[in-house]
C-alpha cells in the first residue's frame, strides 16, 4: 500500500469517526432539542400576537384567541420543518450538514462576553483562554517530563529514578481538581498569595487586563503542572530504558562518549517518535481544557463553557463544542500518525 | 491456572509496594465490612434529609484538634439522663431527671437544647434548673405543657435562646459582678460570677415535670450542649456527621471501581482477542468501531449521558464501562496476534478445535496476567471519574460518595471559608484507594512481565 493510499484511507476513517461522533451527540440531545425549539416557537408567536393590540381586540373571547395562536404555531412549526420528529433522516441530515460547514447557529441561553449569541463567536472567545492555560501547562509539563524522564531512565535504580517513579505513581492517583481545592485553600485562603477565582475582575479592554490574567492563572498553572509532570517523566523513563539497552548505546559508552551526551543526543533522538506522538495528542487534548479543573478555578475557558452549557442544556453550544473538540482530537491523531512515520525510519508507514 | 495464581501472588508479595497495596486494600475492605455491618443502613438513606441531623452541630471541627490546642474548644455533647426519680403522691406525680456534664473547655458552648417526649393527661408543669460547680442554682424555665383532655404524647425542644429563659436569667443579674443584659444565656450560665470567664466543673441540669396524672411518663429525653468540635471528622454545613459519609463512601467506591474495571477489562479482552484471532475483514471492522469509541471525548459524553438519560449510580457504572474497554481491546488484540501464530494454537487448529474453545482455552489464559494487572490499574480511573462527575453535581445524590461530599463542600464554599475537614478527608480517601489498586496493579504487571 503506497503512502498516499494509506493517508487517504486513514483520513476517510477519521472523517467517518467525526461524523459518527456528531451523529451520536445529536441523537443524545435531539429529543430535548426538539422540545426546546418548539417551546421557543410558541413563546415567540404568543408575544408577537399579544403585542399586536389591533389583532388582540378583534377576538371575541379567549377560546378564539387560543385557537388562532395554536394555528399560527402549527404553521410556523411546519414551515421550520419541526413537525417531523427529530429523528427523521431529513432533519438529522440537515443539522449535520449545517454543523459540518461550521454553522452552529445561535446559543439558546449563553452568550459571549462581548454579547454575541453566535455559538462560533462564543467558542472563538473561550478557546484562546484555554490555550493560554492548558497548552502552556502541557508544554511545561512535557519539558520537565522529558528532562526528568531522560535522567531517570538512563540510571535505572538510582535515587532520581526511584523518586521520579514513585512521584509519578502517587501524583497520578490524586484527582487534579481536589489538589486544586487544596491549593486554593493554602495559597488563596491561608496565605493570601493568589486569588481564589481565576477570572480577572477587570474589563477585558483595560490595559491591566493581561497582567491580571497572568496573575490569576498562576495557581491553576502550578496545580496542573505539579500533578501532570510525574506521569510524563515516568513515560519518557520507560521509553529511555528500552533505548539504553540497545547495542549502539553500549558501543558509544565503550568509545568513551560522555553519559550526558549519549542521553541528550543519541538516546533522546531515538525516543522522539513516541514522545512526539504523545505530545501531539496531549496538546490537542489540552484544547478541551479540563471541565472539572476549570470549574474548580472558575477559569473562563472551553471546559467551563461546556459545563455551563450542559447545566442549562444549551444544545447548540454543546453540539458545537463537542464537534470542535473531536475535530481537533482527530486531526492530531492524523498528524501524529504522519509524524511517527516520518520520524522513525524503521516504520515505513505500512 | 493454579500455577499462574501462585506465581502472581508470589510476585505481589515479593515487592514491598505490592504488599503495601494489598495491605491498604485489606484495610479498605475491612472498613467497608465494618460499615455495612455496624453502621445502621438508615444513616445513609437519611443522608440528604436535614431533619434527621438536627441534633448535630453545624460545621464542627473534628474533636481531635483539641489535642493540638492550648485552649480547648467545647465538644458537642448529647447527654442522656443519669437518673430519673419519680415521686408519686395520691393524685400527683413528679418526674425529675438529672443531666450531668463535666465542662472543662475554655470557650462557652454554642447553645443548649433540651429535647423531650412526654405522655400525659391534664396540664403538667415543666421546671428547668441548673446547678453549677460553684453551688449556684439558676432557675431557667417554668413552662406549662399544652392542656390535654385525653392521654397524649407530646414532643418538644427547649432552646437556650428561649425568651423566657432569658428573662429568668436576667432576674438573677445581681448575682453576677458584670452586666449580663446583652449576653446570650449560655454565656451567663457557664460563666464565673466574678469575671466573665468560663467556669469549669460539674454542671447538673435538672428537669422536673409535675402533673396531676399518676400515669404520666417521660419517653425520651436528652440534653444537647452545643459545641464546636464533634466526632472523628467533624460535621458539615448541613450538620451531617462526615465520618458516616466517608464510611459509606468506602464500599460505594470499591463497588463502582471494581465493577467498572472488571466489566470493561473482561469485555475488552474478549473483544480484542476475538478480533485478533479472526483477523481479516472482521478484525478490520471491529477495530474501526474501536477507533470510533476511542475518539469520543469521554468526559463530555459522560456528562451529556448523565444529564439527558439518568444520573442513577448503576447507569453511571454502565456509562463508564462504555469508555473503559477500548484501550484493553487494542492491547489484547495485538497480544492475540502474537499468540495465534504460536505452534500450540496452530496445532489445536489443525486438530479441528472450535475457535471459541481455542480463544478461551489457549489464548485468554496467556493474556490473563496482563488482564489482572489492567483490572487493578483501571480501578482508580473509574473511581476518580465517578468522583469528578459527582463533584460537578451530576452524581447520584441519594448515595454519599466521596465526590458527592466534595461537591457539597464546594457549593458551600468550604475552601474559601477554611472548612478544611470537609475537603481534605474525602480527597485522601480517593487517593488512598487509587494508590492501593495502582500498587497492586504495578506489582502484578512487573511480575507478569518477568514471566513473559
Amino acid at each position: 500500500m503506497g503512502l498516499r493510499r494509506y493517508l487517504a484511507t486513514r483520513g476517510i476513517i477519521l472523517f467517518c469517526v467525526l461524523l459518527t461522533t456528531l451523529l451520536l451527540t445529536i441523537m443524545l440531545v435531539g429529543s430535548n432539542m426538539d422540545v426546546i425549539l418548539k417551546k421557543g416557537v410558541s413563546i415567540q408567536i404568543r408575544s408577537e400576537i399579544t403585542e399586536n393590540k389591533l389583532l388582540m381586540n378583534s377576538f371575541k373571547d379567549t377560546k378564539e384567541l387560543d385557537q388562532f395562536i395554536q394555528n399560527r404555531i402549527d404553521d410556523r412549526i411546519r414551515n421550520l420543518g419541526l413537525d417531523s420528529p427529530w429523528y427523521s433522516p431529513n432533519r438529522i441530515a440537515l443539522s449535520m450538514y449545517k454543523i459540518i460547514t461550521l454553522d452552529f447557529g445561535h446559543a439558546t441561553f449563553l452568550s459571549s462576553d462581548s454579547g454575541s449569541s453566535l455559538v462560533s463567536d462564543i467558542i472563538l472567545e473561550k478557546l484562546p483562554r484555554t490555550v493560554l492555560l492548558f497548552t502552556t501547562a502541557t508544554i511545561i509539563i512535557s519539558l520537565i517530563g522529558i528532562f526528568l524522564g531522560a535522567l531517570a531512565g538512563s540510571k535505572t535504580g538510582s535515587k532520581i529514578d526511584k523518586l521520579t517513579s514513585s512521584f509519578a505513581v502517587i501524583s497520578g492517583s490524586f484527582p487534579v481538581w481536589w489538589i486544586g481545592m487544596l491549593m486554593i485553600f493554602v495559597f488563596a485562603f491561608t496565605l493570601h498569595l493568589f486569588p481564589a477565582r481565576a477570572t480577572p475582575l477587570i474589563a477585558s479592554n483595560d490595559p491591566g487586563y493581561i497582567p491580571s490574567l497572568f496573575y490569576h492563572m498562576t495557581l491553576p498553572l502550578i496545580t496542573i503542572v505539579l500533578i501532570g509532570f510525574g506521569t510524563w517523566a515516568y513515560m519518557v523513563r520507560n521509553f529511555m530504558i528500552n533505548i539504553m539497552h540497545e547495542d549502539f548505546v553500549a558501543v558509544k559508552k565503550t568509545i568513551g562518549i560522555s553519559q550526558r551526551k549519549i542521553i541528550f543526543h543519541s538516546a533522546l533522538k531515538n525516543v522522539a517518535p513516541p514522545i512526539i506522538t504523545v505530545l501531539a495528542l496531549s496538546l490537542s487534548g489540552s484544547l478541551g481544557g479540563a471541565i472539572i479543573t476549570e470549574a474548580v478555578f472558575d477559569w473562563p475557558g472551553m471546559g467551563r463553557l461546556y459545563f455551563e452549557a450542559i447545566n442549562v442544556m444549551d444544545l447548540p453550544v454543546i453540539i458545537g463544542a463537542t464537534y470542535v473538540l473531536t475535530a481537533f482530537f482527530l486531526i492530531s491523531i492524523f498528524v501524529s500518525d504522519l509524524l511517527y512515520g516520518y520520524l522513525d525510519p524503521r516504520i515505513k508507514t505500512i | 491456572m493454579g500455577l499462574l495464581r501462585n506465581d502472581l501472588s508470589a510476585g505481589i508479595l515479593k515487592s514491598k509496594v505490592g504488599i503495601s497495596g494489598v495491605g491498604i486494600l485489606a484495610c479498605l475492605i475491612l472498613v467497608s465490612a465494618f460499615t455495612i455491618v455496624f453502621i445502621p443502613l438508615d444513616t445513609y438513606k437519611q443522608w440528604n434529609n436535614p431533619s434527621s441531623w438536627t441534633s448535630f452541630p453545624k460545621s464542627a471541627l473534628p474533636s481531635w484538634v483539641n489535642f493540638f490546642l492550648v485552649k480547648k474548644i467545647p465538644e458537642h455533647q448529647l447527654l442522656e439522663n443519669v437518673q430519673t426519680a419519680i415521686q408519686t403522691g395520691r393524685d400527683t406525680r413528679k418526674i425529675i431527671q438529672d443531666f450531668e456534664t463535666d465542662y472543662s473547655f475554655d470557650y462557652f458552648p454554642n447553645d443548649f437544647i433540651y429535647q423531650y417526649t412526654v405522655e400525659y393527661q391534664g396540664t403538667p408543669v415543666l421546671e428547668f434548673d441548673v446547678t453549677r460547680p460553684d453551688g449556684v442554682t439558676l432557675h431557667l424555665l417554668s413552662y406549662s405543657l399544652p392542656d390535654a383532655k385525653s392521654r397524649t404524647v407530646f414532643s418538644d425542644k427547649i432552646f437556650s435562646a428561649n425568651e423566657s429563659i432569658r428573662k429568668n436569667i436576667l432576674l438573677a443579674s445581681d448575682r453576677f459582678a458584670f452586666p449580663i443584659d446583652n449576653m446570650a444565656v449560655e454565656e451567663v450560665v457557664f460563666s464565673k460570677i466574678g469575671t466573665h470567664e468560663v467556669l469549669k466543673g460539674k454542671y447538673t441540669f435538672v428537669t422536673k415535670i409535675s402533673t396531676t396524672d399518676t400515669q404520666s411518663s417521660v419517653h425520651d429525653s436528652n440534653l444537647i450542649i452545643g459545641g464546636k468540635v464533634f466526632g472523628m471528622i467533624g460535621t458539615d454545613e448541613q450538620r451531617r456527621d462526615l465520618a458516616i459519609g466517608l464510611l459509606w463512601g468506602t464500599p460505594l467506591a470499591l463497588f463502582i471501581g471494581i465493577t467498572v474495571s472488571v466489566a470493561s477489562v473482561v469485555s475488552g479482552l474478549v473483544y480484542g482477542v476475538f478480533a485478533g484471532y479472526k483477523g481479516g475483514k472482521t478484525d478490520e471492522s471491529m477495530m474501526r468501531f474501536n477507533d470510533i469509541i476511542y475518539a469520543l471525548p469521554a468526559l463530555p459524553f459522560l456528562i451529556i449521558l448523565a444529564v439527558t438519560i439518568s444520573n442513577s449510580i448503576f447507569l453511571m457504572i454502565g456509562f463508564l464501562m462504555i469508555f473503559g474497554w477500548v484501550g484493553i481491546a487494542k492491547v489484547s488484540r495485538s497480544m492475540a496476534l502474537q499468540i495465534k501464530n504460536r505452534q500450540f494454537v496452530e496445532a489445536s487448529k489443525t486438530m479441528g478445535q472450535k475457535s471459541s474453545k481455542i480463544i478461551f482455552k489457549h489464548i485468554i489464559p496467556q493474556i490473563m496476567p496482563y488482564a489482572l494487572a489492567s483490572i487493578a490499574i483501571s480501578v482508580p480511573a473509574a473511581i476518580t471519574t465517578e468522583a469528578g462527575l459527582s463533584f460537578l453535581g451530576l452524581g447520584d445524590p441519594s448515595f454519599p460518595t466521596w465526590g458527592q461530599i466534595l461537591h457539597d463542600a464546594s457549593t458551600h464554599g468550604a475552601v474559601t471559608r477554611g472548612l478544611w475537614w470537609w475537603v481534605i478527608p474525602p480527597g485522601i480517601m480517593i487517593t488512598i484507594t487509587g494508590l492501593a489498586f495502582v500498587f497492586v496493579g504495578n506489582s502484578l504487571d512487573s511480575s507478569s512481565r518477568i514471566r513473559r
